[in-house]
Order: structure tokens, then C-alpha cells, then sequence
């Protein structure tokens, strides 16, 4: 049962790439020749809306399955969280889509989904039975909750990043100086995107060829243990000693600062996604000779920038009540009946904290000083930003009570 | 009642002081030639914040008011928020704060330390921060949301054309009809879509979703009310943290409470791999249940000072990790054990000279008593313990945590030969005489005691119901204003011209959606971008 619901993810996994391929089809290829634009766009973003739902089902087949098999939620480590955040944001997306009808969303929004089941599969996906902390419906509620709430504000973010794209000024004649000009930190957002998809190019290549260096680590109680790269290690794990004679570096080594599990070869593989996605943003930039950002725009150039500027508030707006309801208010319940505590200034407690924060700034900004366009889309991307900073490197940078979340 | 600074209008409705707009027309009262239409956000209504800046009191209320201050404040908590991330707070690191800090993360937590910063989210200014927030919740709520009433409680039709002209929606458009019937339909259209429509000759107004607007303010008050819960905390006898190690089948006082715990069994139990379903890994010994068999007692003697405990058994609970047991107030977790642990050294007293024993006695590693009488006239006193023993840096012993990981004790034999007591060091296993003359008495160890013990949270929290209801309040503020919008369309004739105008507090594409589709039914053709324009 395992193995077929597995099968059904990466069936949703290819589903979600052709209704991508679908979306960008109906967004480029309006000016072909011999074509109705508008007939061509909707014709084009029918297909994909369906191939987008029907990867939606099959993941949804996934889940089931998998919560039959293993007795439990599918949300309790990190390879199942990630794929469940793919899940939510692509059931944002299809609401967004349903009430906006804009194929363009899709083309921003499915890479995302896209991206976080990849990400999923980096993590071991063995079916784990809950250690007693887990023990909760709480565990359902809360992270589910959570989750759906953060997939809403990655249509935020995604439809914040079109809406940059659209409206930045890309002609070369910009006086500014390079920090301020909107395009600069436009083609870095892309290039972190990018990072993102250099480090699941680089997982699956050296997962490929079954690629290892193995390091003996001891640790501050003198105990060692083994810790198993699958990439090249460019950093050595803090106290680490390679015992694999071949492959290369390390050439540094991990901060003894960095905490939870592992910390030398998530560094490691940090680096290896920065170094990645740079390369392969260059490597693009090299042959369509502009800028990334300047390639999509007149993709863009028929969408009325106040529709998109209104999804993403939309996406927002939709989302913060219910991550409020999850990351905060059912956070503190399941707190208070695990810990006896319901708020205790635990890292990534502080952090849904400050991704609240930021979103509720976001909303009066908003709502109260009238930011619109440009800068409130700027706050929704940086706001996703600070979600995944909380998903992710909460826990790898800093140890805490989520640890045992796999990471 | 009406004071000299109200402004009249050319309706000739009188509107108090700082209004924008007219409450009756909608004309704007203080509009320059060439300025821009006033915002209507709060469909420009006069607020005190606008209005009156001449005291102190003014003056505070003022920058309480202002949502610019609001942001500020939000920004301002959540970069002091990151900064309580970068390394652990105090309570979540083993040692003394100043020796961990710059050990742990050298000069960089060195400076942490100096500033604070391990105790950030306690510190004086962290939580004025909060409720500095907190007043601001209460300011900004009151300043908008009583005007706002008073102008959205009033619904007038006909509106005037500047008015129209001023919403970011507006159109017109020629008709030689009839009016009735166009305004029949208009009307059919706007109630089918759900507005509450009101007709005064040839003007129509549609409002819904006029609750939405209430959900901001719903909101705060839940922040307001979770704030005012977390205080009470601070209250004595609202909230209760301590700590209680438990030996199986030892009854303990459950500190800072009248009840006594009976740990009757402690089972730590591991997954079976027959018995998990097929697929699920449990390579290695992976941990199914903590769990605690308690008796909890309420001490009837609590009252008469001195007397030996009265112990009434109230109630029986498995204490599991995620289910604690919880009896009237008190709340007890299952959040540490402790496996096959010495529980306490059992030490034969030895006259050295004589080469007798005088006696068993035995130091517990939990509950130490601080006198122990040996024998008729001998009695060890134990100075001082220190349950998880290491020497600093200067030479100083200390204890690196509470759990009795590396138990030492200072304890004196006090006895007729060595009336000023003599003292001894006690490890597990080892003893050190102090170093001034020969000593008198000597330690023998005997077989210790070796149980499991169980760890258990103690709580008090009294103002959870508070906050919970708080939380409560605030998603039903969040959902109300951000699950429904509030809308409202005029509908004016003026001669052969039917002007129509829109305004919403969000979601301006759904309402040009509506408006488009309410124009469709009486056969005229507007798009979106027609509608973005507005009526400048």
C-alpha cells in the first residue's frame, strides 16, 4: 500500500509538471500564428486547470493511503510535511484559480507546489510509528492547519512575484544605484528560486550515481558517530574526520554553532544548492542574454497589473486567518497538553510569531496606509520568505523542541 | 448637540467637527478646488485622533491612534523577536548564563549575554513593547470604530455627484428608457445578488456584507482580551511551574501544592515490530509510551501547621506524554524518567580507629534529608548537594543541572568526639576526608538503591479558558473581516444620465465583477477596465 501510494505522488509529480508545461503554453503562446489569443489562453488553461486537479486527486490518493498504511496522518516528519505543504498549496491555487480564471497564476504557482514535492523527496520516506510526543490528533489538526495556511500565502508569494515582473521597469537606463533598482532584487528572488531547484538537480544526480563520503563525528560528550553525505562535501562536519578515502574537499568546516540533526551536512548541502542555483541562473541569463525577469514580461504584458496586484492580497488575506488558527491558536492548545505550557518562547514558536507579525504588518500596511503594487507585492514574496525560513532553517540552524520533525 | 466648529453642509446637514465627508450627501466638506476627493477608508469620518491635538492627553491619544505607530511597533517586536532566536534563550541551556554564553558561542554570546538578550522575551522592554501594542489595539479600535459606526449606521440614497465621482468605481451612462422599469430591474439585480436595497425616487442604494467591517475591531478586542489573559498569569495562584522526580512506589509532596503523587508504576514501552503495520520502519527500539500509574492525595492536615500529613486519595490517572492528568487545577505531565537509577546511596558510618560500624544511613539523590540521625548520640548532616557535580574554572564546585547525573554532598558527623562536626566529601562510590588531621569516621558503601523514577511537570494555569476564549474571539474578528467584504453600490438618475458608483473596503475585482454583471442586466456593457478607471 505504501509502495502504491508513493507512485501516486510521483504521478502527481509528473501531472503537475505537464499542467505547468500546459499553463506556460497558454501564457507564450497566444501570438503564435494562426490563432484566437483569448480562445488559445482559455483553451490552453482548461487543459492545464484539468491536469493541475487531476494531480491533485492522485496526491490526495497519496495521503490517503499512506495515513491508511501507517496508522497515522501523513504529517509527522519532514518528507511528509513538505509533501503535504504541495498539497495545500496546490488546493490554493485551484481556489485562486476558480475565482480568477488566469492561467498566468498557474504558471507561477505550480513550480512552487512542484519544487516542495521534490524537496519532499529529499528526506528519508519511510512510514514512522508516532513516538509519544506525536501522540495527538492535535498533530493532525495543528500541522494540517498550519500548512494549508502557508500554501495560501505561497500564492501570495507567487502571484507577488508576477506582479514584480510585470510592472519592473527592465529598460537598461535606470540611474539608480544597483541596490535600489527593482530589477536587482527581482533577479536575486528568481535566483533563490533557482537555488532551490539546483539543490533537487544535485540530490537526484549524485543520488543517481550513488554517490557517499562518510565522516566520523564526535561530538561535545566525546560520543562519535557516522554521518553520510550524499553530495561532495565542500564543508566537513564540525569535529568531523573523513573516513571515505575518496571524493573531495572538505575545503571548510561547519560552525560549531549550527544545531540540530546533522547540522554539517544540511550546511553542506546549502552550500551546494547556492552554488548551484547561481550557476544555473547564469547559465540562463547567458543564453537569453537579459535579464530573467525581462524574458517573462511580455509574457505578462496583456494581464491588467491590478488583478494580480488583488490575488496575492487576495492569497493573503484568505490565508492569515488560517494560519493564525493553526500556527498560533491550535500551536497553543497542542502546547499546553503536551508541554503544560501554551506558549514558551521555543524557536519556531517565535517564529510563526514573527511570520504572523510580518503578515499583519503586511495587512495594515495594506489595508490602513494604502500599499498597493509594488510594495505590498514586495511583502508578499519576503513574507513567504520568512515561511519557509521558519519550515526549514528554524531547524537547522537552531535546535529546539520541532527537531524530532525530522530535521 | 451641536458646538460653533461643526460644519454645515450645502445639503444642509450639520456634521461634527474633522468630518471629510457629509454624513447625509457624501459631498466632501473640506475639498480645496483641485484636491483630490478625500480617502474613504473610513468613509471620512471625524475622529478624535484628526481633530483635536491641543492637550497631552491629545497628544498621547494621537500616537496611540496612528496605525503608522501600530506598524512600527509590529516591526519593531518582530526584529527583537529574531534576535531571541539567534542563540537559545536562558531557560532552554544547562548551566549558569554567564559561563555558557561565551563558552558556547565566545564573544558573540558573551555580548548576547551582557545586553540580555538570554532573557529577551522577559525583559522590561520586550513586554512594554507588547503592551505598548496593547494600547495601541485600544486606541486604534476606539478612534475608528465609533465614528464609523455612526456613519455606516446611517445608509442615505442619494448621494451627491461629487460624491459618485470621488469612488474609485463610477460610471454613467445615457438612457432614453423609462425609469422605472430600468430601476425595477436594477433593483431585482442588486437583491438577487444579495445587497439589502433601499429606494428613494430615482436614486437606489445596495449594501452587503456591512458585518465585515466589525471584524477588525472583533479581532483586536480578542488580542486585547489574550493580552489581559496573559497577564493574569501574574496574578498569585493563576499559574504554577514545578518540577517533581518521583521513585516507583514512593509518594512524594507535589511541590508547590497541597497534593501528594504516588508513582505506582512507571512503563516505558517500545513499538513491537510484529504488531505495526507493514511498511512501517521500526528499525532500532523506537519509543511507543512514557506513561505513569499516579495516585494523587490531597493532604487534610494542610491546614494545622506541623502536623503529619492526612493523606485522601482523590484520583487515579496513566500520565502519558500528550494526556496529563488533571484534577481541579492541577496539571501533572509525564516529561522525564529516569531508568534502573541509583536513587540513593546507602553508607555505613565506620569509626576508623575503633574499626566499628556505627551505623547505616542513606543520602537520597532526590530528596536529601538535611539530618540523619546514625546512632543515640551520632547524626550526619548533609551541608551541601550538589547533584550534578563539576568543578568551574576557578575552582569552585557547582551543580551543571538538577537531575543527578554526578551526585556529591558535603555532609558532618557530629558526634560526642567531634562535636563541631567533622566533614567529609561523598561521591557515588568515593569519599575525600577533609584534608585538616586525621579523621575520625570513615564511609563504607553498601548496595544502593536502584529504581525507576519518573518525572513529572507540575501546572497551574488558570488563565487558559481566558485564552482560549481570546483566540476564539480573534478568529472570529479575522474570519468576519476577511471571509466577507462590505459593498455598496449608488445608483442615481439625473436627467437622462443613470450614474452609478461602488465602493468596498476589498476585493475591488469581485465588486467591478458585480457591478459589470448588474449593468448586463439592463443591457449595458461595461468591462473591468472600464470600471478601474474610477470617476476622475
Amino acid at each position: 500500500m505504501i509502495a502504491i501510494s508513493s507512485n501516486l505522488l510521483m504521478l502527481a509529480f509528473v501531472l503537475y509538471l505537464v499542467s505547468f508545461i500546459a499553463f506556460v503554453m497558454a501564457v507564450t503562446g497566444k501570438k503564435w500564428s494562426n490563432r484566437d489569443p483569448k480562445e488559445h489562453s482559455e483553451r490552453w488553461g482548461r487543459i492545464g486547470f484539468y491536469l493541475t486537479a487531476a494531480g491533485f486527486l492522485s496526491q490526495l490518493g497519496f495521503l490517503v493511503l499512506r495515513w491508511i498504511a501507517g496508522g497515522h496522518s501523513p504529517t509527522s516528519n519532514m518528507f511528509e510535511f513538505m509533501a503535504f505543504l504541495s498539497f495545500a498549496i496546490i488546493l490554493a491555487f485551484i481556489i485562486l484559480f476558480l475565482i480568477y480564471r488566469l492561467p498566468a497564476l498557474g504558471m507561477f504557482s505550480l513550480p512552487v507546489g512542484i519544487i516542495m514535492i521534490a524537496y519532499a523527496s529529499v528526506f528519508p520516506k519511510d512510514v514512522q510509528p508516532l513516538i509519544p510526543a506525536l501522540q495527538s490528533y492535535w498533530l493532525y489538526i495543528h500541522v494540517t492547519t498550519a500548512a494549508l495556511g502557508e500554501g495560501v500565502f505561497a500564492v501570495g508569494f507567487a502571484a507577488g512575484l508576477m506582479y514584480l515582473i510585470r510592472v519592473t521597469d527592465q529598460s537598461q537606463k535606470q540611474r539608480k544605484p544597483w541596490w535600489k533598482r527593482g530589477t536587482t532584487w527581482l533577479e536575486f528572488s528568481i535566483s533563490v528560486v533557482l537555488m532551490l531547484v539546483g539543490f533537487i538537480l544535485m540530490v537526484t544526480i549524485f543520488s543517481a550515481i550513488g554517490y557517499e563520503v562518510v565522516y566520523e563525528v564526535t561530538n561535545e560528550t566525546g560520543m562519535t558517530s557516522e554521518v553520510t553525505y550524499t553530495l561532495p562535501s565542500i564543508a566537513a562536519p564540525y569535529n568531523g574526520e573523513r573516513i571515505t578515502d575518496e571524493g573531495f574537499g572538505p575545503f571548510i568546516t561547519t560552525p560549531g554553532w549550527m544545531k540540530g540533526v546533522d547540522p554539517g551536512r544540511k550546511f553542506n548541502t546549502m552550500l551546494w544548492s547556492v552554488i548551484s542555483g547561481v550557476i544555473l541562473y547564469w547559465l540562463l541569463r547567458l543564453v537569453v542574454r537579459k535579464r530573467l525577469a525581462a524574458v517573462a514580461q511580455p509574457w505578462l504584458r496583456d494581464i491588467d497589473p491590478a488583478v494580480i496586484d488583488e490575488i496575492s492580497y487576495r492569497s493573503i488575506a484568505i490565508g492569515f486567518p488560517i494560519f493564525t488558527l493553526g500556527a498560533l491558536i491550535f500551536a497553543m492548545i497542542w502546547a499546553a497538553e503536551a508541554w503544560g505550557r501554551f506558549w514558551g518562547w521555543d524557536p519556531k514558536e517565535v517564529w510563526a510569531l514573527i511570520t504572523w507579525l510580518f503578515y499583519s504588518a503586511y495587512l495594515h500596511f495594506r489595508l490602513s496606509r494604502g500599499w498597493h503594487g509594488s510594495k505590498s507585492a514586495w511583502m508578499a514574496v519576503i513574507g513567504f520568505v520568512v515561511v519557509v525560513f521558519t519550515l526549514v532553517f528554524v531547524n537547522l540552524v537552531i535546535a529546539g523542541l520541532h527537531s524530532y520533525a525530522g530535521v | 448637540m451641536t458646538t460653533v466648529d461643526d460644519i454645515k453642509c450645502e445639503c444642509g446637514h450639520t456634521n461634527p467637527v474633522g468630518t471629510l465627508l457629509c454624513e447625509a450627501c457624501g459631498n466632501p466638506l473640506q475639498k480645496e478646488d483641485g484636491e483630490e476627493f478625500p480617502d474613504m477608508r473610513y468613509d471620512g469620518v471625524s475622529r478624535r485622533s484628526q481633530t483635536f491635538s491641543r492637550t497631552i492627553v491629545d497628544k498621547i491619544w494621537n500616537f496611540f491612534s496612528s496605525v503608522r505607530v501600530a506598524i512600527i511597533l509590529i516591526i519593531i517586536v518582530l526584529l527583537a523577536s529574531i534576535i531571541g532566536t539567534i542563540f537559545p534563550q536562558e531557560m532552554y541551556i544547562s548551566g549558569p548564563a554567564e559561563q555558557v554564553y561565551p563558552e558556547k558561542y565566545g564573544i558573540a554570546g558573551e555580548i548576547y549575554y551582557k545586553l540580555g538578550f538570554h532573557n529577551l522575551y522577559t525583559s522590561w522592554w520586550y513586554i512594554t513593547l507588547l503592551l505598548m501594542i496593547g494600547t495601541s489595539l485600544v486606541i486604534c479600535s476606539l478612534d475608528r470604530v465609533v465614528p464609523l459606526y455612526r456613519a455606516l449606521k446611517k445608509l442615505p440614497v442619494k448621494r451627491h455627484l461629487s460624491f459618485m465621482k470621488g469612488q474609485k468605481v463610477y460610471t454613467s451612462v445615457s438612457l432614453s428608457q423609462d425609469k422605472e422599469p430600468v430601476l425595477d430591474q436594477l433593483q431585482r439585480s442588486l437583491s438577487k445578488k444579495g445587497f439589502r436595497v433601499v429606494r428613494e425616487g430615482y436614486s437606489l442604494v445596495g449594501e452587503k456584507g456591512r458585518f465585515s467591517r466589525w471584524g477588525p475591531y472583533i479581532n483586536h478586542i480578542g488580542l486585547i482580551l489574550v493580552i489581559v489573559a496573559v497577564l493574569m498569569r501574574l496574578i498569585p495562584g493563576f499559574y504554577l511551574d514545578e518540577f517533581v522526580w518521583v521513585k516507583e512506589g514512593e509518594t512524594r509532596k507535589v511541590t508547590g501544592t497541597e497534593y501528594y503523587v504516588k508513582n505506582v508504576e512507571f512503563k516505558e514501552e517500545y513499538y513491537d515490530p510484529e504488531d505495526v503495520p507493514e511498511g512501517v520502519d521500526v528499525e532500532g527500539r523506537v519509543v511507543k509510551n512514557y506513561q505513569t500509574d499516579a495516585i494523587l492525595y490531597e493532604n487534610r492536615a494542610a491546614d494545622t501547621p506541623g502536623a503529619p500529613p492526612d493523606l485522601v486519595e482523590v484520583h487515579r490517572d496513566q500520565i502519558r506524554v500528550n494526556h496529563p492528568l488533571k484534577y481541579k487545577d492541577l496539571l501533572l505531565y509525564q516529561s522525564g524518567r529516569r531508568l534502573n537509577e541509583v536513587t540513593a546511596l546507602n553508607i555505613d558510618l565506620i569509626h576508623l580507629e575503633r574499626e566499628e560500624v556505627i551505623g547505616p544511613f542513606t543520602l537520597d539523590l532526590y530528596h536529601p534529608e538535611s539530618e540523619i540521625k546514625v546512632s543515640e548520640d551520632t547524626t550526619v548532616r548533609v551541608l551541601e548537594y550538589f547533584t550534578d557535580f563539576e568543578w568551574t574554572e576557578d575552582n569552585e564546585p557547582r551543580s551543571k543541572s538538577p537531575d543527578p547525573n554526578n551526585p556529591a554532598f558535603v555532609v558532618s558527623v557530629i558526634s560526642p568526639e567531634t562535636p563541631a562536626g567533622e566533614r567529609s566529601w561523598i561521591f557515588l562510590g568515593s569519599t575525600l576526608s577533609s584534608p585538616d588531621g586525621e579523621p575520625v569516621y570513615g564511609f563504607a558503601f553498601t548496595k544502593p538503591e536502584i529504581a525507576d523514577v519518573t518525572g513529572l511537570m507540575v501546572r497551574k494555569e488558570k488563565s487558559l479558558p481566558f485564552i482560549y476564549f481570546g483566540s476564539g474571539v480573534v478568529m472570529l474578528g479575522l474570519v468576519m473581516g476577511f471571509y466577507w467584504q462590505h459593498r455598496r453600490i449608488w445608483i442615481n438618475f439625473e436627467g437622462e444620465e443613470i450614474q452609478i458608483a461602488a465602493h468596498t473596503n476589498k476585493n475591488w475585482y469581485g465588486l467591478r465583477r458585480e457591478v459589470q454583471q448588474i449593468l448586463q442586466s439592463i443591457d449595458v456593457e461595461r468591462s473591468i477596465e472600464q470600471l478601474s478607471k474610477g470617476g476622475k
